[in-house]
């Protein structure tokens, strides 16, 4: 019964008093790590819509001056794309069983997760350096703020990454890590989408109407 | 979610779930101190949470002191009483009141209600109460460092929480906006917990309609809670950002002792859009835990099945919903656009309807039952009452022409505390006197409870009562001194001093709840068992107070909701809700 239908219960009548109504087919235990997940990628998901919000508020702004796109940030998204597909493939391996596969996928997906990190230092020092870089622009200081925070989420993940590579190379079977690779690769496809949405609206190029047009002020 | 089967019979299948492996404390610092026990955390969120409540009581008396006696203090100045001011708000909604519903009675709760041995992850639930605490001690330090704690009032509207002449520009602002990132990191730990173990631990036959109303608010503010807090992050690391590196996310142009300041460009509006997206969902995260508590305590003490029970349900969850859209009649006086009050307008008042409706059923479960005028009940019977009048002055504010004139008087400040001060916390101190047996063993002494609760009850409406009219007349919220204002007239200093003596009359009657806590834990009478013969699981444990793991070699089997109460035909006047139909109660060994 889904959650919606059991708030139609009505416990106070004698028929469904003291008779159905158990739960009878026990969760697996490991739906409490995927229900955790859920709920975090949701208190996530607001974090970063407030963040675009309030960028695309301060855009609308008359004296908005849209900040420069550094190049490097789509390499950086083809890196966190490849990341998420290794990852993608580390699970895929794990529910077949192929604990080679698992581990060629956690390798390329450190990898690359590890090149996306380094390649937004980068662009934080290139941006840093450049005549551009001005501390009241808010696009300046929205760029560091929002990026810092994503990149922050994805050390968060770093840190689930390791637990799992630690386990996979100390010779842990593909069952006893599938669950916990279908949620690391569900995070790294969520700050995927993320980025995605991040770099779409905000940091590609001056989209300052395509905003406008959505928010349907324009 | 779970399958659930609607057999005909009473059988209840055995259980597929394996036991979980409970931590097992090995000493006394994993027992006590960093203890993974859901119960043991919430005396510790409950005890800080009353610690820093208690300075914040302080604080109250200091503000009150001035505002009753002004130029009679010498130890109070303009700078201690802005920061008293925002000290004061600030720990009480979010350090005291949310952390003590969610924290405190959230974590002694929920795993005994839904029937679970603990948590889903005990560690993280540790941690949680750890970091609660550190962002206790960060607040608290703003105390020792160069200029104090900051005054920018406990909604830290920019810019003028960063510029010169705000005390605490030095470091309290700072210290104030990282012990709230702090706070919201721990309480995300916990929430996730509370939410995950109501979803997923319950016992077997706890069917979401089977939950105590309890569960149900705690369960409704923490998601609030979860969607609601980033807002505020967000908000703290912008400011933060602004004060420490030169930022400009809410610092406009601006003129600072003649001076024009490096900032430029950002908007001090974007802040109180953040902030009060946030702040309204706030103070229903503070209210549902109170809403659901309240149904329990009404229920068992007037001995009758909780009105409306589906109801109460679809009514938290629908507050909560819209309590998401309302935030922008706390910016009325903001020069925002007509169209916008006109919005925010109707859907503040649409929240009414739910909110009505809940106090419906609560009187309505209190018609014809069999009242029993303990502790508890008092208290609840005083949580409607005011709950009621702050809510009406609620539907007041709501509406833009009314609340533009009294929007930053005195009236706001009557109809907040009302509503989210006396009567949230009428209905902590009822529940304290509710479970203290099941945490301790032992009764609350009856005599001081009962001058606890006259002197609160009558006190705060002596308090409360006159400052709306005080508001009416136009004196203005947090100003330091009124000096020569013509539209106020003498009397309202007369008031101001009454007001300021009830007070000190009702912080003293909270010095005797909290003497009555200590002296309670070893002379009070000694409970039985289920001493109000309840129905939840919390008290159907093998010991009381509960041991580790809360239940015994097999968890408890729920066959009923929890308010079979005066049952037609049944001899008890209550069946607990591990008792099948005609058997005996199970898990209880
Ligand atoms: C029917 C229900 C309610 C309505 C229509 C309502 C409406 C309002 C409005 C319009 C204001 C802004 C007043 C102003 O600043 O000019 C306000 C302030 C406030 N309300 Fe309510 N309210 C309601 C219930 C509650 C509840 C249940 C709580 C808490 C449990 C609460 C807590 C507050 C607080 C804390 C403030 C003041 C914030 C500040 O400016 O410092 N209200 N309310
Ligand atoms: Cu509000």
């Amino acid at each position: 019964m889904s959650f919606f239908s059991e708030l139609t219960a009505k416990p106070w009548l004698p028929e469904q008093a003291t008779a159905g109504g158990l739960n009878v087919r026990a969760l697996p235990p490991m739906n409490v790590g995927r229900t955790a997940l859920k709920f975090f990628l949701g208190v996530a998901s607001v974090l970063f819509f407030m963040l675009i919000v309030a960028y695309a508020g301060r855009m609308a702004f008359e004296d908005w001056r849209p900040g420069p796109t550094p190049w490097l940030l789509w390499q950086n998204t083809i890196m966190l794309i490849l990341s998420s597909m290794a990852l993608q493939w580390a699970h895929y391996s794990a529910t077949s069983g192929d604990i080679n596969g698992v581990r060629v996928g956690l390798f390329a997906a450190g990898a690359f997760t590890f090149g996306f990190l380094t390649g937004q230092v980068i662009a934080w020092q290139q941006l840093g350096t450049s005549g551009y870089f001005e501390a009241t622009n808010p696009a300046i200081a929205f760029f560091y703020m929002i990026t810092g925070l994503h990149v922050l989420h994805l050390a968060g993940g770093v840190v689930g990454w390791t637990a799992i590579s630690s386990k996979v190379w100390s010779g842990a079977r593909t069952a006893e890590v599938r669950e916990s690779i279908a949620l690391c690769t569900i995070y790294w496809h969520f700050l995927l989408v993320v980025w995605l949405v991040l770099f779409a609206l905000l940091f590609s190029s001056d989209n300052l109407d395509v905003l406008l047009a959505i928010c349907g002020i324009k | 979610m779970a399958d659930i089967g609607h057999d005909a019979a009473d059988y209840a299948p055995p259980a597929e779930l394996e036991e979980v492996d409970l931590y097992h404390a090995k000493s006394w610092i994993t027992k006590y101190v960093f203890s993974q026990d859901a119960k043991v955390i919430g005396i510790q969120y409950a005890l800080t949470a009353t610690a820093i409540g208690l300075v914040a009581l302080v604080l109250s008396w200091l503000i009150r002191l001035q505002l009753g006696f002004p130029d009679t203090f010498n130890f109070i100045d303009a700078a201690g009483y802005y920061q008293f001011v925002t000290m004061h708000g600030m720990i009480m909604v979010v350090y005291l009141l949310t952390a003590l519903f969610l924290g405190g009675f959230g974590n002694y709760l929920i795993p005994l209600m839904v029937g679970a041995r603990d948590m889903v992850f005990p560690y993280v639930n540790m941690l949680s109460f750890w970091i609660y605490f550190l962002a206790v001690l960060v607040l608290v330090s703003s105390w020792f460092l160069p200029g104090g704690p900051t005054g920018a009032g406990w909604t830290l509207y920019p810019p003028q929480a960063i510029m010169q002449g705000t005390p605490g520009r030095e470091w309290g602002i700072i210290m104030m906006l990282l012990s709230l990132a702090l706070f919201i990191i721990g309480f995300t730990m916990g929430g996730l917990n509370y939410v995950v173990t109501i979803l997923q631990a319950r016992t077997r036959g706890m069917t979401l309609m089977r939950m105590p109303l309890t569960v149900w608010g705690i369960f409704v503010a923490t998601i609030l809670a979860l969607l609601a807090f980033p807002a505020l992050f967000v908000g703290a690391i912008m400011m933060l950002l602004d004060r420490v590196l030169g930022t400009s996310f809410f610092m406009p142009h601006i003129v600072e002792l003649g001076e024009h300041l490096k900032y430029g460009g950002g908007s001090p509006i974007l802040f109180q859009h953040l902030f009060w997206f946030f702040g309204h969902p706030e103070v229903y995260i503070v209210a549902l835990p109170a809403f659901g508590i309240v149904s329990d305590l009404i229920s068992t003490h007037a001995r009758k099945n909780v009105f409306g029970y589906r109801m109460m349900v679809w009514a938290l969850v629908a507050i909560g919903g819209l309590s998401f859209i309302v935030w922008a009649h706390h910016m009325y006086v903001s020069g925002m656009n007509p169209y916008f009050g006109f919005f925010f307008a109707t859907t503040t008042l649409i929240i009414a309807i739910p909110t009505a409706l809940k106090v419906y059923n609560w009187v309505l479960t209190l018609w014809k039952g069999n009242i029993r005028l303990t502790l508890p009940m008092l208290f609840s019977l005083g949580f409607i009452v005011t709950f009621v009048n702050g809510g009406i002055t609620g539907l007041f504010l709501g509406n833009v022409v009314v609340d533009v004139p009294l929007s930053d008087t005195l009236f706001v400040v009557a109809h907040f505390h009302m509503v989210m001060g006396v009567a949230p916390i009428m209905v902590i101190f009822g529940a304290i006197y509710h479970w203290y047996p099941l945490m301790t063993g032992r009764m609350l002494h009856e005599g001081m409870g009962k001058f606890h609760f006259w002197i609160t009850f009558l006190g705060a409406y002596l308090i409360y009562f006159p400052m709306h009219y005080l508001g009416f007349l136009g004196m203005p919220r947090r100003y330091f001194e009124m000096g020569e204002t013509s539209f106020v007239p003498e009397s309202a200093a007369t008031l101001n001093e009454f007001i300021t003596v009830t007070a000190l009359i009702v912080g003293f009657a909270q010095m005797v709840f909290l003497f009555n806590l200590y002296w309670s834990r070893r002379n009070g009478i000694v409970a039985e068992k289920n001493p109000w013969h309840a129905n939840s699981l919390e008290w159907q444990t093998p010991e009381m107070p509960p041991g580790h793991g809360n239940f015994g070699k097999e968890l408890p089997v729920v066959y009923r909701w929890p308010y079979d109460y005066s049952v037609p035909g049944v001899e008890a006047d209550f069946i607990p809700q591990n008792v099948p139909a005609g058997g005996t109660a199970t898990g209880a060994e």
